[in-house]
């Protein structure tokens, strides 16, 4: 078992979610994370699909992924060719006197402290995933209290693009030079 | 120009060359319903959703030709799922239209609201909720497109009643917006010249022909591709009738219920050629032990076919129609270069299970009436020219094993999703589509009572379609699953013969009833229902309530573990395991 990562455009129309969402219902495929957002083409949103499975399974949710009407391109990002990053929102309950090693272990992560509660901290990291299971996991010992997450967002290193090889109509407006 | 939304359905699926409309009014899709009565469609008043559902895939397995059915919202919309269902299993286009409560109250409970596009989602190709009157013609043009071309499937189309009163321009054609839609292009010519090599080389080929050569209208290719490199054919429940039973290299039927010879010939095989065909669980038994000594070449339309069960040595993704000329042009070429392949040893051994192990059954001239007898006399009578429809069960399969197809389009069954009730309203389909053709239904006495109510509507219509009942007052493959694997324990599978009476039901509703009892009167009681011209005729055929399918592969073992049946002896069943050619 391994963990793929999916770029996928699709038309920012209704139900596309549902229809990617009912697709990996129906084929008993497992989602891990699931991120969704617009790109700068207002017509095309862009999710990031991380998947758990045998490369062959997951080549059959690219296939059947890419069968869906509303779906205009399926990538798959490998680990190494991809920046991958996760937001999280960490609440830590800490008593004062340990505030500061939590604010240095943040720091040491580069997260930030965005609220300051009496008794809490909420800290935002921005990680590449294995980082960020080193963080909670660090930051355990102090009690997390409440763990939000992302889900990861990726995107290729180097010049390439998503939607190099896609016709005109689809492709995301040039940028401004 | 400006128009309702609902004469803009109307024109464009005039515009879209709709001739035949299977369906039911109600509340949201009554609107759709005034301006049908001054089209050129012509609306076919079924008695249950269900129904149209499955005379829309009835009407588009027979013509090749995408189907229409269409409902009100809620419980109208739901009844359309099964047939959905099915015909999205058997990649069958049909496009279902179907009428939702008023765009506000979307999301309220209201009355009969139901969300069919979340509900079909999973069992359609493509699905949407139109809500905009400006895009009806687009999303039934689109509809079309979808359903009818790459790997066909169902189409559902989901209006609001608002949406339907509403004005809005009309223009036909509409712009199609699909950007995202992917219909495989070209093959690839280095593919398939290795395709042909592989072909050349290979000493145990087969030909694995699924319901794809159907679709594509490619079953005069595979004869030039059959004949061409003299591999024995196989052709599974799909596409029975898609290469001539009574050709030399016919095998017949593959998988659990398949015949010996054509089982065996892919477990030995050195190369399966696999064209339209998705390597079903059905048909490849215990797929880890499934043709251990094959190679693949599979050819497909759909990418997703591609190994999804068993790895190729070779995938040609692409539409048989323009693959398969270029495969018997490739084919001629890789000969001329380096001489035919030689399979005439694999042909002997073929032809050697053929006639060891053929189909037996015994009909005693004063026993109890089999329902392969009546096959074998339906078969003989019509010469192969009848289009025969079945439903799911015993009655299936001894039809698609007994009757002898000759040509494609003449074989419409349940076969993915094995939908009981399917073939009364599917002949009704295909007798509309194929008018003046011998439409003959067999279908099982639990089956028949799924849709029998359809009769009614083929009555009124004037469609001539043959019901032949094989009523052994049984579920009958499930008696029979519980007879070999559950130590004769029949639970709940009774259905008794003589509730409802066959014949007066049949009278009651506008048809002929027959019944026939023993061996000696079927030609008789066939001659008189094929005779019968202006109304359904239905015979109530009571049929051995023991009778089993055979051969049988149990679910989930090997295809090497194929049972032969009763009326093979111990010695012959072992010399089969074997595979061992007996003498004639």
């Amino acid at each position: 078992m391994t963990t793929h990562t999916l770029s996928v455009l699709v038309e920012n129309k209704p139900g596309v979610l549902a229809h990617v969402a009912g697709l990996f219902s129906r084929r008993a495929f497992n989602i891990s994370s699931l991120s969704v957002g617009p790109t700068s083409d207002p017509m095309v949103s862009r999710m990031t699909i991380v998947v758990d499975g045998a490369s062959t399974r997951v080549d059959q949710v690219h296939k059947q992924l890419e069968k869906l009407v509303r779906v205009l391109k399926v990538t798959e990002l490998a680990g190494d060719e991809a920046i991958e990053r996760e937001l999280a929102l960490i609440k830590v309950r800490v008593k004062p006197e340990l505030r500061a090693e939590l604010v240095d272990l943040a720091t040491s992560f580069r997260a930030n402290v965005v609220d300051l509660g009496s008794d809490t901290i909420v800290l935002e990291a921005v990680c590449a995933p294995g980082r960020l299971d080193a963080l909670l996991e660090q930051l355990e010992a102090h009690g997390t209290c409440e763990l939000v997450r992302t889900g990861l967002i990726a995107i290729s290193r180097g010049s390439e693009t998503i939607t190099d090889d896609m016709p005109d109509a689809v492709r995301e407006p040039a940028l401004i030079s | 120009m400006e128009v309702t939304g609902a004469q803009a359905l109307v024109k464009s699926l005039e515009c879209q060359g709709v001739d035949i409309v299977f369906g039911l009014p109600g509340g949201t899709i009554l609107p759709a319903y005034d301006p049908i009565r001054s089209s050129s469609l012509r609306h076919i008043l079924v008695r249950h959703e269900q129904g149209a559902g499955h005379a829309a895939e009835g009407y588009a397995w027979a013509t090749g030709r995408v189907g229409v059915c269409m409902a009100t919202s809620g419980p109208g919309a739901t009844n359309l799922v099964t047939a959905l269902s099915d015909a999205y299993m058997d990649s069958v286009p049909i496009v279902a239209i179907t009428g939702q409560v008023v765009s506000h109250l979307i999301g309220t409970d209201a009355f009969q609201e139901a969300d069919i596009t979340g509900i079909t989602l999973p069992i359609t190709k493509h699905n949407e909720l139109v809500t905009d009157v400006e895009r009806i013609p687009a999303a039934i043009a689109e509809a079309f497109h979808i359903a009818s071309s790459g790997r066909p499937g169902p189409v559902l189309v989901d209006i609001p009643k608002d949406i339907l009163q509403t004005q809005g321009p009309w223009a036909w054609p509409p712009t199609m917006d699909l950007p995202g839609y992917k219909v495989p292009g070209a093959p690839d010519p280095s593919l398939i010249a290795q395709a042909a090599s592989l072909i050349r080389q290979a000493s145990k080929p087969v030909l694995y022909v699924g319901g794809g050569v159907i679709k594509s209208d490619s079953h005069a290719a595979v004869r030039e591709l059959a004949d061409l490199t003299q591999a024995p054919v196989t052709t599974t429940l799909m596409a029975r009738g898609a290469f001539p039973d009574g050709h030399p290299l016919a095998l017949g039927m593959p998988g659990m219920h398949g015949m010996y010879a054509a089982v065996a010939a892919l477990q030995e095989s050195d190369l399966i050629v696999a064209l339209g065909a998705r390597f079903d669980d059905r048909v490849t038994g215990k797929l880890a032990a499934f043709a251990p000594h094959a190679r693949i070449a599979h050819i497909d339309i759909d990418p997703a076919e591609i190994g999804k069960n068993r790895r190729p040595d070779v995938a040609i993704i692409g539409d048989l129609a323009q693959v398969l000329p270029d495969l018997v042009t490739a084919m001629r070429a890789e000969i001329d270069a380096n001489g035919p392949g030689d399979t005439a040893q694999w042909r002997a051994t073929t032809d050697g299970w053929k006639h060891s192990y053929p189909l037996r059954y015994a009909q005693q001239p004063d026993g109890p009436l089999k329902p392969q007898h009546v096959v074998e006399r339906l078969s003989a009578m019509t010469g192969g020219d009848a289009i025969v429809v079945a439903g799911v069960g015993q009655h299936q399969m001894h039809a698609s094993q007994h009757y002898s197809f000759t040509k494609p389009r003449s074989w419409i069954n349940s076969g993915g999703a094995g939908t009981m009730g399917f073939a009364v309203p599917a002949a009704m389909g295909a007798q509309i589509g194929r008018p003046g053709e011998l439409v003959v239904a067999i279908d099982g006495d639990g089956c028949f009572q799924m849709t029998a109510q359809e009769l009614a509507t083929c009555a009124i219509e004037g469609l001539p379609i043959k019901v032949l009942i094989f009523n052994n007052g049984f579920l009958g493959m499930v008696r029979q699953w519980q007879e070999l694997f559950y130590d004769e324990r029949y639970s709940e599978v009774h259905l008794g013969t003589s509730i409802p009476d066959y014949v007066k039901l049949a009278e009651a509703y506008g048809c002929v009833g027959l019944r026939c009892e023993q061996a000696g009167d079927v030609d008789a009681v066939l001659e008189k229902a094929l005779a019968i011209s202006d109304v359904p005729a239905v015979v109530d055929f009571r049929t051995h309530d023991a009778e089993g399918v055979f051969p049988m592969v149990p679910a989930g073992h090997s295809n090497d573990d194929i049972v032969l049946g009763p009326e093979f002896t111990a010695t012959e069943q072992q010399a089969a395991a074997r595979r061992e050619v007996l003498a004639r």
